[in-house]
């Protein structure tokens, strides 16, 4: 059959003469190349103790915010499972109790939120539908593990650790 | 000899319709249907005296009648002009009910809290809808909002006064449904509120109607306060035998538990039928009731969530027995490393 492209060639196949036979020229000039790649750039790096900069929208694990009070942000409103396409959110709400007011922002609040890494799709869209910028994807990248219940992040991974806002203010103008 | 029929000839954004004498605008325009209805927030078909209040409803008059074919001066509340033969109506067809239109979502909206997220209602409310049809994206009022504590009218029913749109609807469902005038509006204008005499727990059979008619979060059912939000569950079509009502319910299911139970309501929002606490606050089990069909939801609205137009929706994946096998196998295998 002829061909389409026109571009075939017929490779023509000779006997080995006696340098390719001895083996040993070709040896040296592999390792050549090899030594050669000694004396150039790394072009890895050791990851986990030195890492590349990252892109500054770079989405990784889901951080829930708390707000400059420290009050959860959250108000367990939906959207964010909603809008999520992989449904890899869910959450329960409670409402807030009083004396609670310092823990939570308004009068409604997730009693449970859970994420599935295994489902998420890290697309952010959950942070673009958050009516009360309570969720970012601002964390590393999600981990490896072992089993797939781990991979069911609830608010003990997500919610941010609490923070004092002056202490991180004076650090920033200092 | 029998009288003829008396029929006026209305023209509605260019749709012509032939309605009674002593139909309203509005009651014309949804005998035609679609878009070119007017969105209604007060006005409500079975409550007598309703409407006339918010004044989202307003139309332009272009031809009076065919008699006075004069247009009418000002924009008119169609849930409360009564047709005339030969009358033109623009709708949606005119700029000026457009604006004014915006300019009524932007004073419904000037004490409104705006916390959908927190709300019940939100999924369901039709401020939420108007507003994004017609409102705009920020607010000019500078002032504080009135806030108000909220209120437990009886131990079901919640009463959010900041949300209040001051629609009236439950006002007449009190006093048209149930005996004795125990709720109203008091004070004037700015501070008008919402009340029932001296917080009295209303125990009428009917009085969980309220939360139905009502077209914003104010009035909320306090036994699904929080429970879930209105798009992940699934409305399903019920009917008991009640001796008090015509036990014709929508049942609003998360799983196979019932979070809720309301009136069915129609495409304006109005229920079919009034039903008793009963049926709303104290039969939550799926036992309590005869399952009919998955509510038809609309195409647009958010509630169209994961439903489905059937129980049983067809399979998505093919059955495949060795694949289940291997499942159950790989669930034991992570269930031992627990």
């Amino acid at each position: 059959m002829q061909s389409l492209s026109n571009r075939k060639k017929v490779i023509e196949q000779k006997p080995m003469n006696f340098w390719e036979r001895i083996y040993l020229p070709s040896i040296v000039k592999g390792l050549g190349i090899t030594i050669r790649h000694f004396f150039k750039k790394i072009p890895t790096i050791k990851y986990p103790e030195e890492q590349r900069p990252y892109s500054k929208n770079f989405r990784g694990q889901h951080s829930l915010k708390r707000d400059e009070q420290g009050r959860e942000r959250c108000t367990a409103c939906g959207l964010c499972a909603l809008s999520c396409p992989a449904e890899a959110i869910t959450m329960t709400a409670a409402e807030r109790t009083k004396g609670e007011e310092h823990l939570y922002r308004e009068e409604k609040y997730a009693a449970v939120y859970e994420i599935n890494m295994l489902r998420c799709i890290f697309c952010g869209l959950c942070e673009e539908a958050c009516p009360k910028e309570a969720i970012y994807l601002d964390g590393p990248h999600v981990t490896a593990d072992y089993l797939r219940k781990d991979f069911i992040y609830g608010k003990d991974k997500l919610v941010e650790p609490v923070f004092d806002i002056k202490k991180l203010n004076q650090e920033n103008t200092n | 000899m029998a009288e003829e029929e008396v029929k006026f000839k209305v023209t509605i954004d260019g749709i012509p319709v032939d309605v009674a004498p002593g139909t309203t605008i509005l009651n014309a325009a949804r005998q035609i249907g679609g878009d070119i209805v007017p969105p209604a927030m007060c006005y409500y078909s079975k409550l007598e005296g309703s409407g006339g209040k918010c004044r989202t409803c307003l139309v332009k008059v272009s031809k009076g009648s065919e008699k006075d074919p004069r247009p009418m001066p000002k924009l008119v509340a169609s849930c409360r002009t009564t047709v005339m033969d030969g009358m033109e109506v623009q709708n949606i067809t005119s700029p000026d009910v457009l604006e004014a239109r915006k300019g009524v979502v932007e004073m419904l909206l000037i004490n409104h809290p705006l916390d959908c997220p927190i709300c019940d209602q939100a999924g369901e409310c039709k401020l939420q809808d108007l507003s994004y049809e017609h409102g705009v994206a920020d607010t000019r009022y500078e002032f504080e909002r009135r806030t108000f504590e909220r209120i437990d009218i009886g131990d079901k029913i919640q009463l959010h006064m900041n949300r209040c749109i001051l629609c009236y609807r439950c006002v007449y469902v009190a006093n048209q449904l149930t005996e004795g005038r125990e709720h109203g509006v008091i004070h004037r204008g700015d501070h008008s509120e919402i009340s029932t005499f001296i917080e009295n727990a209303l125990d009428s059979d009917f009085i969980g109607n309220v939360i139905d008619v009502c077209p914003v979060g104010a009035l909320t059912d306090k036994t699904f306060r929080f429970k879930n939000r209105v798009w992940f569950t699934k409305p399903v079509d019920a009917h008991r035998d009640c001796p008090t009502c015509s036990g014709k319910v929508t049942l609003w299911y998360k799983g196979e538990e019932v979070l809720r139970v309301t009136g069915r309501k129609d495409e304006y929002n109005e229920v079919e039928d009034f039903i008793c606490n009963t049926c709303r606050f104290d039969t939550k089990q799926t036992s309590d009731w005869v399952l009919e069909e998955p509510t038809p939801v609309e195409k647009e609205s958010v509630i169209t969530a994961n439903h489905y137009a059937e129980f049983n929706p067809p399979p998505v994946i093919k059955e495949n027995p060795a694949l289940q096998v291997a499942n159950a196998e790989q669930l034991a295998r992570t269930e031992k490393l627990k």
